[in-house]
């Protein structure tokens, strides 16, 4: 039986000192999987991402990656930890995207609109700026921004609306794993609702496999078919979504659910 | 049509529980366990529309819900023919599951678990669209089913948030039937429904039995219940809850 | 006595005779370790083509902006039997060029000339020299902002990472900017390029015009930051390519007049204002070049005219 995961995590973990963020993390991921990770402040879910993203080295266990095969590398699970920094980034900026709480820390806020999404392409070499324009048209147009606003800086639209732009500048290489940190947090109701809209029907359409950390149920509720509850570090349950939310087994899950306010 | 599992055993089961037990512990209730039902046992075959019955509370809907994989068994099994295997709804892979819930094992619920903001159209043809049916096909099929249950068209293009507790649950029906998946688990179909309605819903699911689906379904009205179900199955009433003694709090 | 020998009139041009140098400095100002340390580290930069070489600079009798890192280029590389030529945007008369002539002159005692063809070592502000170059002549070049990047990512740190890993997607957006918000790359100065394939370099502010001049150049140039404290080396025979956009490749300026004085339709013009009136004149930026063309019997429009004289 041939293996496909795309993302395997075997008891990560980084410490501050004495005290463990994140500690003995473990799952699997599969193509077009949705999971969220999911707890409170201090959880250790942000950490966790950042270990699994690269962003900050572990302490222990290991992240394997089933990198696409090209001259260089044959397919299947790799330990990214014995990837050089080079390729690393290479990764980073191709095959997996990271959409930042804050819009501001993903994107250039002093070039254009077009630019923002067209730049990956350039990284990779692609130097007709004809067709790269065409391509970011073709991106802002996916995630519901206005196409004529093209050359206009970020700094000109709404946070909903650079936090979509955000979105295309990340998708625009279709990666296949994308991690979010809180990707609605910060933003109104109403834009939170849209954003959260488009996630659902462009994971779904594009098939991506997605990690989104959230503090919001809801969130987690509609965008991910899986999810590990965070605490103090450890995952103290994980399952199906609908399962956890609606049948907790832990305390603390049971205790999370409860405190959910609905209007 | 039938989208699910090639190849069926010869008794036709499509869905069983074995020695399933349920009991809800609540932690922050000073831990106190509700149990639900244990030993249950249920095998359901294609053809067949088992009818959940007994009083009030006695755990339908629970039982039901562990058929979806919904709810966790405290212990035992549920499992549902998948793609010509036996899947644990449990203990399965989430994405197998997930698999399953598309392709096999279908449920119309009495909340429409509302993913907000989608107009109704495109909730019924999602799950024909999961399946990776074209849009076009999807959505004319969509169309026909709201139509047959008198879903009137201005309605289709709005999110359903709005609508009538009767519209919901149209809606639901719709979104539940159109996959034709060959296990369909119906959670009290024809609440809020008048008398045209349930009869539409009625004849859906005697279609799905025709087809050979398996159908498990919790029925308050008698008639309807007389209508479609081939059997019953009695759940008795709950015992009662434990409680830990003060000194294990 | 150092004899100026820069006329604008047509005077024959000349190597000026070599003044003994000054005794109370060590021979091109620079002590020995110095400039044993800036050898090396122009070694390094040849070895590796358009790779910025920190080093340390050295407090020089002027300010940083007015050329300290290329007088230390060529004060390490400088030798007795060297021929120097300064120009500061192309012409050797200017303050800041006859200074820094004059400041080698009585550090090193060298002969100085403003023919291109007939110096060794030419240090330049902002313009590579029309004549062309041969092997065995160096071109030191003055430089502001080392960094090409550096408008668009201010961090060292970073930077330095992007060169390392030939991440240049960011000079990319910058030049797709331009084209994005004024329909064309508007770089018309210090034009980024490619050296040998690798190293994205600022071949220092001069026209993108003189840009094609630094390809397959039979001589070395170096290049010298001394604010910023870093230098850098194209090697002779090195590609040096402008970037550009496929479908908006890299073009030279043109104009549409020639020289006024020596009717040279092919140089860097320097557009001059000549009275009150705003009447304009344009003539070679390179003022050797044009001094030699009109001794060879070239003139331009402007020549003959009463009260033309620039």
């Amino acid at each position: 039986m041939t293996d496909d995961r795309l993302l395997s995590v075997q008891g990560v973990g980084k410490h501050y000192g004495a005290r463990w963020a994140c500690r003995d993390v473990s799952f699997d991921l599969w193509p077009g999987e949705v999971l969220a990770i999911v707890g409170e402040s201090g959880s250790g879910k942000s950490t966790l991402l950042n270990l699994l993203s690269l962003r900050t080295p572990m302490d222990e266990g290991a992240v394997h990656y089933a990198l696409r095969a090209d001259g260089n590398t044959p397919g299947g699970l790799h330990n990214l930890a014995t990837l050089s920094e080079a390729r690393q980034r290479l990764l980073a900026r191709t095959d997996w995207g990271f959409v930042e709480q804050n819009p501001r820390d993903g994107l250039r806020m002093a070039v254009s609109a077009g630019a923002n999404v067209a730049e990956r392409l350039m990284v990779l070499g692609q130097e007709h700026y004809g067709r790269l324009r065409c391509q970011a048209l073709d991106w802002m147009q996916r995630v519901e921004l206005d196409g004529h606003r093209i050359d206009e800086r970020p700094t000109q639209f709404s946070g909903g609306m650079q936090q979509r732009l955000q979105i295309a500048r990340n998708l625009v290489t279709r990666p296949r794993l994308v991690f979010m940190d809180e990707p609605t947090s910060g933003l109104d109701v109403s834009v939170q609702a849209r954003l959260l809209d488009l996630l659902r029907s462009l994971t779904e359409n594009l098939g991506l496999a997605c990690i989104v950390v959230t503090h919001d149920l809801a969130v987690a509720r509609l965008l991910a078919q899986r999810m590990l509850v965070m605490k103090d570090g450890s995952v103290v349950e994980a399952g199906l979504t609908d399962r956890v939310l609606d049948d907790p087994q832990h305390p603390y899950t049971q205790l999370l659910v409860s405190s959910v306010l609905t209007p | 049509m039938n989208h699910g599992n090639t190849s069926a055993p010869a008794d036709g089961l499509r869905l069983r529980a074995s020695g399933l037990d349920k009991v809800f512990v609540l932690h922050h209730q000073h831990g106190v366990q509700l149990p639900v039902f244990a030993g249950l046992h249920l095998q359901v075959a294609a053809g067949e529309c088992v009818a959940l019955t007994g009083p009030s509370g006695c755990g339908k809907s629970t039982l039901m819900r562990c058929l979806y994989g919904n709810y966790a068994p405290s212990s035992g099994l549920v499992e549902v023919l998948h793609q010509g295997q036996w899947l644990d709804l449990h203990r399965g892979a989430a994405r197998q599951v997930i698999a399953a819930r598309r392709h096999s094992l279908g449920h119309v619920t009495q909340f429409l678990r509302a993913i907000p903001r989608v107009p109704t159209l495109d909730l019924v043809a999602e799950p024909l669209r999961r399946l990776g049916v074209d849009d076009t096909s999807a959505s004319e099929q969509a169309q026909a089913l709201l139509g047959r249950l008198n879903v009137p068209q201005r309605l289709w293009s709005l999110p359903p948030a709005t609508f009538s507790g009767g519209e919901q649950q149209r809606v639901n029906v719709a979104r539940g039937f159109i996959a034709a998946q060959p296990v369909l688990l119906l959670d009290e179909p024809t609440a809020s429904l008048d008398e045209r309605n349930r009869q539409v819903v009625v004849d859906l699911i005697l279609q799905a039995r025709a087809r050979g689906a398996a159908l498990v379904g919790i029925f308050h009205d008698a008639e309807v219940r007389q209508a479609v179900a081939t059997r019953t199955f009695e759940l008795g009433a709950a015992p009662a809850p434990t409680f830990r003694s003060p000194a294990h709090v | 006595m150092n004899t100026e020998t820069v006329h604008t009139t047509g005077a024959p041009l000349a190597v000026a005779p070599a003044q003994s140098a000054d005794s109370d400095y060590n021979f091109a100002f620079l002590d020995e370790q110095t400039k044993r340390h800036i050898r090396r580290a122009l070694l390094k930069a040849v070895a590796v083509p358009g790779y910025q070489v920190p080093f340390g600079s050295r407090e020089m009798p002027l300010p940083y902006g007015w050329g300290t890192g290329g007088i230390q280029v060529t004060a390490a590389v400088i030798g007795c039997s060297d021929v120097l030529k300064v120009i500061d945007q192309g012409a050797d008369g200017t303050v800041n060029a006859v200074n820094i002539r004059r400041f080698f002159a009585r550090m090193t005692g060298v002969q100085t000339t403003t023919a291109t063809e007939k110096a060794t070592l030419v240090q330049t502000r902002h313009r590579i020299p029309e004549t062309p170059l041969r092997e065995g002549q160096i071109l030191v070049y003055q430089v502001p902002q080392p960094e090409p990047l550096f408008r668009l990512e201010p961090r060292r740190a970073q930077t330095v990472k992007l060169h390392a890993l030939a991440e240049y997607g960011l000079m990319s957006v910058r030049l797709y900017e331009d084209i994005a918000h004024l329909g064309a790359i508007a770089r018309t100065y210090d034009y980024p390029v490619r050296v040998n394939g690798r190293y994205v370099m600022s071949p220092s502010p001069i026209p993108k015009f003189d840009n094609p001049k630094m390809h397959l150049n039979p001589a070395l140039q170096l290049f010298g930051a001394g604010r910023e404290k870093r230098l850098y080396a194209v090697p002779p025979y090195t590609s040096v390519e402008s970037l550009a956009f496929e479908d908006h490749p890299f073009e030279v300026q043109r104009w549409d007049h020639a020289c006024a004085l020596c009717g040279a339709g092919d140089s860097f013009l320097d557009e001059v204002i000549v009275d009150n009136a705003g009447r304009r004149l344009y003539v070679c930026s390179d003022s050797d070049h044009c001094q030699s063309r009109q001794q060879a019997g070239h003139t331009g429009s402007a020549v003959g005219e009463p009260g033309s004289q620039p």
